[in-house]
């Protein structure tokens, strides 16, 4: 080895660089956070710049790894020239939060559901939320509808579910990452936005991730599963979806109207993107690390910031992928 | 510059201060001209492929949908005039009134001094502060307003058009209060200067044919400011039509087209701000095709804004 001094001198001192998806970045920085008190020498630096880019700048080679909630297309994916390794890193429920004061547990039936993003259902009191909730007093007040307005991952994975109970919503609306083509709504900033219009509009219903409507305290309906159960999202309910999940060999799987009876019908994995080549020894020695790492103990992390972990039989065929990383 | 030294004296010697310091500013000039060439230059460049496929289309049409390709920005158009000019409209009265009466002694002047400062520090307040209290302030507000005024006016025309149902916080309505709030400092410092340089004589003179403060106010000082006046008006504009982040946290960024002030709308800036992040191929080009009208119409407004200053300038270039 002629440069031999080089990769031990850049053992010292690693640095990865990541970008993508806002929805799992509290996770993964906290796992960076996590690894690097066993690993000093290792710094993994994530910057939450939202799925669209993340493939992007994954693609253009401007970061070490990418991160998107809706993995990457076949299109892009042969664009990469060392090849693109997908791995789902972690799961969660996308739910559907509202504001209806006095309202503890709402149920909301498939075609309730469809109905209000269609902006077919526009008072709370509509006979379609009343029939599933008995002993409900629902207000008349309008729905308001809250939606993203910039492009979200947290969209196309929620338009895939509704597409999937609504012929309806699949030929007028379509599956997207905009909200441009809805026909109701109004446009929040991110998760963040979408929370605050559901917090101080009485009346509003909008759709987020699970670890942030959790720890905004917002109400979060029961949505009728595929088997016509009513699951509210909970770690639970979630990690039943997952179990079900049959994954391909690419690793990219889509949970559009899962069939169990217990599972909650919204539920996502989210992927890292790795290249299947790494030239650099030391920085494909720190990823892997820093890979395999989130997959076994940063599992155990994730039910607190509100995400599912991985079933094991998911996590084993995430390092088998691992492993084929030159 | 040696062919600056050439045209003012000849073949005079390079005198060391004086010379360079005028090589200095002459490069401070063209270094501002040619960075905006080369933004406009740049925006042009990206937004091409958009420019080429949907030509002028892309300003009357009303379909922003990303998912299919199909872009047009109507509603954002409309938006960003609708908003601006509304917000103009709540200012302008106010704004002008306070600088009257900041530069009137009806008050003592420490008093006036600190009603002056604190309009003034409103300029200072980052936007997305206003977005913040435009959040928790006027949004409820402007919720209740909604729901009395959808039912109030339900009957009269053009009203119930303007009010329509369904009453949102986050509306069209919601953003012109804040911006107007925003410009209001604009408005009052420029035309409060614009005043207080009316010379005295034309006020004395004005009593002294007998008339009164009233007459005085409308006849003479505002006709005199109103070069001053129009260009505060201008400017103001301007910074409504640009402005981003307040704006983009309160009027509810929706590319649907609505008459009333009460439904969400969007602006050119908005939409910038929301979508660049996560778009892609053609909708990046047509961000940028966005942006290029953006710039156009804010440059239209100051050079309509200029050619207004110019000709009350010589309107009231007899007074001065």
């Amino acid at each position: 080895m002629a440069v031999v001094g080089i990769p031990a001198a850049s053992a010292q001192a690693q640095k990865l660089t990541g970008a993508g998806a806002s929805f799992p970045a509290p996770l993964y920085q906290r796992w960076s956070a996590d690894f690097r008190k066993g690993e000093p020498s290792v710094q993994v630096n994530y910057q939450s710049v939202g799925s669209g880019a993340g493939v992007k700048q994954f693609m253009q080679g401007t970061v070490d790894f990418g991160a998107s909630d809706a993995a990457m297309t076949d299109e892009e994916m042969t664009k990469v020239k060392q090849g693109v390794t997908l791995l789902p890193a972690t799961a969660g429920s996308i739910v559907v939060a509202y504001n209806l004061p006095g309202v503890q547990d709402l149920k909301l039936s498939r075609e309730a559901l469809a109905g209000i993003f269609l902006g077919k259902i526009t008072t709370w009191n509509d006979p379609l939320i009343v029939r599933d909730n008995p002993g409900v007093e629902l207000p008349a007040l309008p729905v308001n509808v809250a939606k993203r307005s910039d492009g979200s991952g947290t969209t196309y994975v929620f338009s895939r579910h509704l597409a999937a109970i609504s012929p309806e919503f699949r030929e007028q609306v379509g599956v997207d990452k905009s909200t441009d083509a809805w026909p109701v709504g109004v446009g929040g900033k991110g998760n963040e936005g979408v929370t605050a219009l559901v917090k101080q509009t009485p009346g509003a219903v909008g759709y987020v991730e699970y670890g942030f409507a959790e720890h905004n305290k917002l109400s979060m309906a029961a949505l009728q599963n595929r088997s016509g159960r009513f699951v509210k999202p909970t770690p639970e309910s979630g990690a039943a979806t997952l179990a079900g999940a049959e994954l391909p060999a690419d690793l990219r799987v889509w949970l559009d109207d899962p069939e169990g009876p217990e599972d909650y019908p919204i539920v996502t994995f989210t992927w890292l993107l790795l290249y299947k080549e790494y030239p650099d020894a030391g920085k494909r020695k720190a990823l892997k690390d820093f890979v395999t790492y989130g997959l076994t103990e940063g599992q155990k992390v994730a039910p607190e910031l509100g995400y599912i972990p991985l079933p094991p039989p998911v996590v084993e065929k995430c390092r088998a992928a691992l492993e084929s990383v030159q | 510059m040696p062919d600056s030294a050439l045209q003012s004296g000849g073949l005079r010697e390079f005198r060391k201060g004086p010379d360079l310091f005028r090589a200095l500013c002459w490069l401070a000039a063209a270094a501002t001209v040619a960075a905006l060439v080369w933004i406009l230059w740049e925006i042009t460049a990206q937004a091409w492929p958009a420019i080429r496929r949907f030509g002028l289309e892309f300003l009357t049409s009303d379909k922003w949908q990303p998912g299919r390709n199909r872009f047009g920005v109507l509603p954002f158009l409309a938006g960003t005039v609708s908003s601006s000019l509304i917000a103009l409209l709540l200012a302008l009265p106010l704004g002008l009134a306070v600088a009257i009466f900041l530069s009137e002694d009806f008050l003592p002047l420490p008093v006036r001094q600190g009603v002056r400062f604190t309009v003034e520090m409103l300029a200072a307040i980052p936007s997305v502060v206003y977005g913040l209290w435009g959040i928790y302030v006027v949004i409820p507000l402007v919720q209740k307003f909604g729901l009395w005024a959808v039912a109030a006016f339900r009957d009269i025309p053009v009203l119930n058009v303007l009010f329509g149902k369904p009453a949102y916080g986050n509306s069209l309505l919601t953003a012109s209060l804040v911006l107007a709030l925003m410009i209001l400092p604009t408005i009052t410092a420029i035309s409060r200067t614009a005043l207080v340089a009316v010379p005295g004589t034309l006020r004395e003179g004005a009593y002294a044919l007998g008339s009164t403060r009233w007459e005085a106010i409308f006849r003479v000082i505002l006709p005199t400011a109103a070069p001053g006046i129009v260009a505060a008006t201008i400017l103001a504009l301007g910074r409504a039509m640009g402005e981003t982040m307040a704006v983009a946290m309160l009027i509810g960024n929706s590319s649907k087209l609505s008459w009333s002030l009460l439904s969400p709308a969007g602006t050119l800036a908005g939409l910038l701000a929301n979508q660049f992040a996560e778009a892609a191929d053609l909708q990046v080009s047509a961000l940028m095709y966005a942006a290029l009208l953006l710039v156009a119409l804010t440059l239209l407004v100051n050079v309509a804004g200029e050619a207004v200053l110019r000709y009350t300038q010589k309107k009231t270039a007899g007074v001065r």
